[in-house]
């Protein structure tokens, strides 16, 4: 047991905690604690970060369920409501116990597609973040470990990208392919998830080359390199573990970043075209009537954009908290 | 095995005829540095190592001692090919590694290990301490699964460490506790050669002992050859077979170790002799300290002739003009080299001299007196 007495907290780590066999019982099963686990730890005491993954857990059963959601009021996705949907004048009618959000200008079920808009805003966000977040870390681990010539040349061309006006782009690119698609580049959800992930990725590599920049001088990589390790295992397998915390934490906050861009460029009917319910082209398209009546039509899909998003934030920034205790303590 | 045991015993006798593990001819590091001017850029060099040849014998430790700076550590990194050489030679039991590429290095890899300065940094603080010293096992793919749990337990035992702390992080571990997971990892493949780069000197004294008795039991179990780096003079005497003095990339003396000790032939050696305190107080207010002029002069733009001539109480105008061989001096034996034109005799209070070269050639406690 003086082992485990002598067992010293190393103060420059995520881990806070005392080894087992401290706190008075004898250690039974001698496993350290992963930082994931006692970042986790940290996490489950957070209340807000909490409730908000309560509130993302809300929003993906809507995404998962958005059918059931139809069969409940019995209205379809798609199915236009011409003659309950619509007041004789032709405008959406108000939130009611057949509608319970209102109806769209189409006479459409807004509650309905709002649940399948999730639908959507989850696909793109996780998807174009997932995209984003492995180029850049991939990208930014070869510039930050190789240097030289690769690094110059990488980080040149995230510079040049950082410097690219997106929605501009994004919106002529749209107006190309919309007459010439080229190969996977379609209208669409293709073009909203390539745009939002080529143009996000070389913030994610910045990051990560800078990380690399300052791990590779640690003596554990000369450590592994004295072993023989070639630069791919030095990369993965000695680099990227230390490198997991901090992308998690920009994942968990890029991923609300990019549902809101997925938004913005539908919004701006460069992104998923109708009749797909979508938020963006929801708030989009009842911007220009919301003035003469149907406030429902704007208040439910941008409370439903609002309402992920801060879930979202909350969840990161209590992830952010949960991997970096002492920043927490601070701030 | 048998051979190694003979060839330590014959180094410890202290006979030079032991076979030859390590060759470093001539060895040269340079580092480049670019000029802060923007358009004329002109390159300067840091001269880390300079001309630097040594032997390690089979089954000794050689001690490789110097302030920080001298190039003790790129020394060390050269000779395990961690850097690129600038010229020069390092011959490894009997082939010159020293332009071999990653791939040729592989093979050598298992013979040459390292333990590092900094038990905190060497260790992955991400990774479970049975991954971390199976990793030998995982790079050169030698054993997985069960076979290498059971060996990298085998090797905590053997460095006296708990085997089932495996699946600890290293920041569970003490200082001490974690040099010995840096000293089990580089054991995976009993190298012949371990480089050992200050392995006590981030560690408390009563943890230092621990830790260089364990290396030398290791050493006398395993038959094991060390080059032992260090700036602590009393922990290099406790160790070493033979001792190496370097001073801004050269080697100013060396010799074995006790020979070092008793007739220090270069002024430098003999001010670091004169620093170690001695624990008999009595004794110790008796001994004069030789305390050196100045600082270590810039590696970038080292002094002409022997770059220790602007802080030697010994100095000449030869000093200044002429660059000494490593040689044997004053009828030393053939293993006692020194590199200095004017060497300190036994008995001889060097701090009583005062050098004979013009004074800007000289360096005081303020540093470089310009033509006053």
């Amino acid at each position: 047991m003086a082992f485990n007495i002598q067992a010293a907290v190393d103060a420059g780590t995520v881990v806070g905690e005392a080894p087992p066999g401290i706190a008075g019982e004898p250690a039974k099963k001698i496993e350290g604690k992963s930082p994931w686990v006692l970042a986790w730890r940290r996490l489950r005491r957070d209340r807000a970060a909490m409730i908000a993954l309560g509130g993302i857990v809300f929003i993906v059963a809507l995404a998962v369920f958005a059918p059931v959601v139809a069969t409940i009021t019995g209205h379809g996705n798609l199915e236009q409501f011409r003659t309950t949907g619509l007041d004789p004048s032709g405008q959406p009618v108000r939130p009611s116990g057949t509608f319970w959000f209102g109806t769209d200008d189409q006479g459409r079920d807004l509650l309905v597609r709002i649940a399948y808009g999730a639908r959507i805003s989850l696909f793109v966000g996780v998807v174009a973040t997932g995209v984003t977040v492995l180029g850049g870390t991939v990208i930014g681990l070869a510039a930050g470990y190789f240097g030289k010539l690769i690094d110059s040349i990488l980080a040149r061309f995230m510079d040049w990208l950082l410097a690219v006006p997106f929605l501009l782009f994004a919106i002529s690119l749209f107006s190309v392919v919309q007459v010439h698609p080229i190969g996977p580049i379609k209208p669409g959800l293709p073009i909203v998830i390539i745009v939002l992930g080529f143009f996000g990725w070389a913030s994610v590599g910045r990051l990560v080359r800078g990380q690399v920049l300052s791990i590779r001088e640690k003596e554990y990589i000369e450590a592994a390199r004295a072993l023989g390790a070639g630069p791919w295992r030095i990369m993965f397998v000695d680099i990227l573990p230390n490198l997991l915390a901090p992308l998690i934490v920009y994942t968990t906050l890029l991923i609300p970043v990019t549902i809101v861009g997925e938004a913005t460029l539908s919004f701006l009917g460069v992104g998923v075209p109708p009749p797909t319910a979508d938020w963006g082209q929801m708030i989009g398209s009842a911007s220009g009537i919301f003035l003469y009546g149907p406030w429902w039509y704007l208040v439910f899909p941008s409370a439903a954009l609002l309402f992920t998003t801060l879930a979202f934030n909350l969840f990161g920034d209590g992830v952010r908290d949960a991997f970096d205790p002492r920043g927490a303590m601070t701030a | 095995m048998r051979l190694d045991e003979t060839a330590a015993a014959a180094a410890e006798a202290g006979t030079g005829a032991a076979d030859v593990l390590l060759k470093v001819q001539n060895l040269v590091k340079y580092f480049p540095v670019s000029s802060t001017k923007l358009i004329h850029r002109e390159r300067d060099y840091v001269h880390a190592v300079d001309d630097v040849s040594l032997e390690v014998r089979r089954g000794e430790t050689l001690g490789l001692v110097g302030e920080t700076g001298c190039g003790k550590s790129t020394l060390a990194r050269c000779v395990a090919r961690l850097y690129d050489v600038t010229s020069g030679t390092v011959t490894f039991d009997g082939t010159d590694i020293t332009k071999f590429s990653a791939r040729r290095m592989r093979p050598f890899r298992r013979e040459i290990q390292m333990i590092f300065q900094d038990p905190y940094g060497s260790l992955n603080p991400r990774r479970r301490v049975g991954s971390i010293i199976g990793d030998p096992f995982a790079i050169h793919r030698t054993a997985r699964g069960a076979e290498r749990n059971r060996r990298v337990q085998e090797l905590m035992e053997l460095v006296g460490l708990n085997p089932e702390h495996y699946n600890r992080f290293p920041a569970e571990f003490s200082g001490g506790q974690r040099q010995r997971i840096g000293v089990a990892r580089a054991l995976a493949f009993r190298p012949k050669l371990i480089i050992c780069d200050e392995p006590v000197s981030a560690l408390d004294v009563s943890i230092q002992a621990q830790i260089l008795n364990l290396l030398s039991d290791l050493q006398r179990e395993l038959g094991l050859t060390y080059i032992f780096i260090a700036h602590d003079l009393s922990v290099v005497r406790h160790v070493s077979h033979r001792v190496a003095v370097m001073y801004l990339g050269k080697i100013a003396e060396q010799a074995p170790s006790e020979q070092m000790w008793v007739h220090p032939r270069h002024p430098y050696t003999d001010a670091l002799l004169s620093a170690v305190p001695l624990p008999d107080p009595e004794h110790a207010g008796q001994r004069e300290r030789i305390i050196l002029a100045g600082d270590v002069p810039s590696p970038i733009n080292p002094p002409s002739g022997c770059r220790f001539h602007p802080r030697c109480p010994k100095a000449r105008q030869a000093c200044v003009e002429a660059d000494p061989d490593l040689v044997p001096r004053l009828g030393d034996g053939a293993d006692h080299l020194a590199a200095c034109h004017f060497p300190v005799e036994d008995g001889e209070d060097i701090s009583l001299s005062t050098p004979a070269i013009a004074a800007e050639q000289r360096v005081v406690e303020s540093g470089l007196i310009a033509g006053a």
